[in-house]
């Protein structure tokens, strides 16, 4: 195989000297990590890298030897340099040197122990960025980097390995070349950047500060989403505290700073007095809307033909529900008013608390419209043999058993199918007049049970959309992304080379987006509906009831 | 070691196929494609100001004008930089891997890096595209869970299209390298 050398770009510059690193043999490629210059001690050259090897459990060896001329080339310096082979003996070993003009490169690999392999190797010569490398991560991730668990590290696949064997020898570069040491060495930290201190000591200290901030704020929304959820789901307490440990920082500190600026700019508005009624103007609108809606039904709704007397009672039933319920909040109103003042506060615990508070206020000021379809099409669980409910349920159930008997079949409730009978003549009589009856009352009632179910439909739409929102703020990975936006090489996705000329150089790409998103997706407590379309369409025809959100464990009826 | 040959593509339009041989291991394919013709968007502006002309005629409001110039410009430049594909490169490297790069017209480049260890092979395939049949290149990735298994196909030059007489070119070259790869991967 070729044999790859990974080159630091900041070592191209360097003295002439030993080549220190990591040779992986199942790629055949050579990671150089750092360079000894002149003069040094082997024994202390050797002592070194032990001591590295001990700390950061990487095989760091000395590769080759780097030789850079700066004035004409000198034969001695390279006899010096193949004796060092000698006394550092690693196979193969490197030499790579470098001319005074920067375009001529010269790489060999000799092998000397093992006589079946060519006396020499070809070389291709790859440059890296040594301090992108270090701090950034390819994905994907083989499996998640545990740093605790330093050893038994499932070994790195393929161009994983550089990154790994560089992140794993930070002891390697704490010492420098303009350090006094007993070895001098040459790597990312050499090539000095200006900077100012004070920005250098923010950028330390802003690490453990939001760490601390990023602490209290999801202790104060954890309270929060406790509270929100409880009302609805369950199960979900424990993947919510499994979000918390998944990304450090977690993500869900950022709602609450969203959640307070809403609260604060809504509490500037109103500070001198309270609201003028928030809620009875809305209800009051709705409620007089149903008004209408209900009047244009007891005429002749789209030209249809209904039923006086059943329309007129039907009706007159509602509107007189709807009178009831606009009292009642009439009368409840600054009780409301006043709570709901006092919750719209707890939105500074996070937008998502916020959003949920509202779909809750939905629910509840929409409550008629619920008994109005509950009215219309209650059934309890037929299984259970319990009396059925709500009118157009009744009318089915009586429609269907009826045209059994019009057939001359019956329900088995025994054997659960149907049966064929012979009933009495006056049975018969009695069934048949009631069928009658019923199959020409049916279209108002249908009529009733399709307006008010379609009402139902909709407030439920809106739940479900703001649902989806919660959801959707809650499991987006604000920490990855924010990384991407502000330190793009910290997450690196596929690498391009450019051969440009030849030494190709390796170029990190950071990763796009929706792939940041994806990887990092937080898991999401998620209400997914458990009916298809067809069993919708099927509970909606026959009448049964539809609950949204209830999970399949908690059906209590 | 560069050279230079032109081909077409499955409509009929030019390509020019630039070889690159760096090293015995590394080459490189460089495919350009026609560039955007000015026929062409001389006609879609008129079209397009033409339509706005006549909708301003009609209702007599002049936003529809400069709404139709400003849908033009964001228009092209959209189509510049994120439709239109200049060139679409193939870069192969022996045991390293193969990158495939395309650069669009407004100068943006997007690459993607495949590692030598994920390839299992390269070859040309036939599909029905819409009313024709074409032959197209791509590379098949090993299955990590079964050794014999194909995990996912990779297109190339899915932009310029070439015919069957520039991808046999292109396989040529791409096969000397894998077999290369191959007895030395199997060696000692």
């Amino acid at each position: 195989m070729v044999l790859k050398a990974f080159f630091p770009t900041c070592c191209v510059s360097a003295d002439s000297g030993l080549l220190v690193g990591r040779w992986v043999p199942e790629q055949s490629s050579a990671v150089v990590l750092a360079v000894v210059h002149f003069p040094f001690i082997p024994v202390q050259v050797k002592e070194l890298l032990a001591q590295v090897q001990q700390v950061s459990r990487v095989g760091v060896t000395v590769l080759g030897t780097w030789c850079h001329h700066r004035q004409e080339p000198q034969e001695s310096l390279g006899h010096f340099l193949e004796g060092l082979g000698a006394i550092f003996s690693h196979e193969p070993w490197l030499q790579l040197c470098r001319e005074r003009d920067s375009k001529s490169w010269t790489c060999k690999a000799t092998r000397r122990q093992t006589p079946t392999a060519a006396g020499e190797d070809q070389v291709l010569l790859i440059f890296y960025d040594q301090r992108k490398v270090l701090l950034s991560q390819l994905h994907p991730p083989a499996a998640l980097p545990d740093r605790q668990a330093g050893d038994a590290t499932p070994s790195a696949r393929g161009l994983a390995v550089v990154f790994d064997t560089v992140a794993r020898s930070e002891t390697l570069f704490r010492s420098d070349r303009f350090d006094e040491g007993p070895v001098r060495l040459s790597h990312w930290q050499s090539e000095g950047v200006e900077a100012s201190i004070l920005v250098e000591l923010l950028t330390r200290a802003s690490g453990p500060v939001c760490l601390l901030l990023s602490w209290l704020l999801s202790l104060l929304s954890a309270v929060g989403s406790c509270w929100s959820r409880l009302r609805r789901h369950r199960g979900e307490q424990v993947c919510f505290w499994n979000r918390l440990k998944a990304v450090d920082p977690s993500s869900s500190h950022v709602p609450p700073k969203v959640g307070t600026g809403l609260s604060g700019s809504r509490s500037e508005r109103s500070v001198p007095q309270l609201p003028r009624r928030p809620v009875e103007k809305p209800v009051r609108h709705v409620a007089e809307e149903l008004q209408h809606l209900l009047q244009w039904l007891m005429g002749a709704p789209a030209g249809l033909k209904m039923n006086r007397a059943l329309d007129q009672v039907l009706g007159r039933f509602f509107l007189y529900h709807i009178h009831l319920w606009i009292s009642y909040v009439h009368l409840t109103s600054p009780f409301i008013e006043r709570i709901l003042w006092h919750v719209g506060f707890s939105a500074c615990l996070g937008l998502t608390v916020a959003m949920s508070v509202l779909s809750d206020i939905i629910a509840l000021l929409t409550f008629h419209i619920y008994c109005f379809y509950v009215y219309g099409a209650r059934c309890a669980v037929l299984r259970a043999g319990g009396p059925p409910g709500g009118l157009y349920c009744l009318k089915i159930c009586g429609l269907s058993s009826l045209w059994r008997l019009f057939r001359g079949k019956k329900w088995n409730v025994l054997r659960q199918r149907v049966d064929s009978c012979s009933y009495d003549l006056d049975q018969l009589f009695i069934g048949t007049l009631l069928f009658t009856i019923l199959v020409f009352l049916l279209p108002t009632t249908a009529l009733y049970y399709l307006v008010f179910t379609l009402l139902r439909l909709l407030v439920v739409a809106v739940q479900g959309l703001i649902h989806l929102l919660v959801d959707v703020i809650n499991s987006l990975p604000l920490y990855s992304l924010g990384l991407r936006l502000c330190r793009p090489y910290r997450l690196a996705g596929s690498l391009p080379r450019r051969p440009a000329d030849p030494p190709l150089s390796f170029q990190m790409q950071p990763l796009p987006y929706s792939r940041v998103v994806r990887v990092y997706r937080l898991p999401s407590c998620g209400c997914h509906p458990q009916h298809s379309w067809g069993s919708l369409c099927r509970k909606l025809f026959s009448g049964e009831l539809i609950y949204p959100w209830r999970q399949r464990a908690d059906k209590q009826d | 070691m560069e050279d230079e040959q032109s081909f077409s593509d499955i409509c009929g339009g030019r390509l020019a196929l630039q070889r690159r041989y760096y090293s015995p291991s590394c080459r490189e394919f460089c495919l350009s494609c026609p560039r955007l013709s000015l026929r062409s968007l001389t006609a879609v502006t008129c079209s397009v100001w033409l339509a706005a002309y006549g909708l301003f005629t009609l209702c007599e409001n002049s936003m529809v004008l400069s709404a139709a110039i400003f849908i033009t410009l964001v228009g092209l430049l959209g189509y510049l930089h994120f439709v239109k594909i200049d060139q679409e490169t193939l870069l192969i490297i022996d045991s390293l891997g193969i990158q495939m790069t395309s650069s669009y017209a407004s100068g943006k480049e997007s690459t993607t890096f495949i590692e030598m260890s994920k390839v299992k092979d390269i070859v040309i395939n036939e599909a029905i595209y819409m009313q024709k049949v074409i032959y197209y290149l791509c590379i098949l990735l090993k299955d990590p869970v079964e050794p014999q298994g194909v995990s996912q196909v990779v297109p190339v030059f899915q932009s310029a299209k070439p015919r069957l007489d520039c991808l046999i070119e292109v396989y040529r070259s791409c096969q000397e390298i894998l077999a290369h790869q191959k007895a030395t991967a199997t060696g000692p």
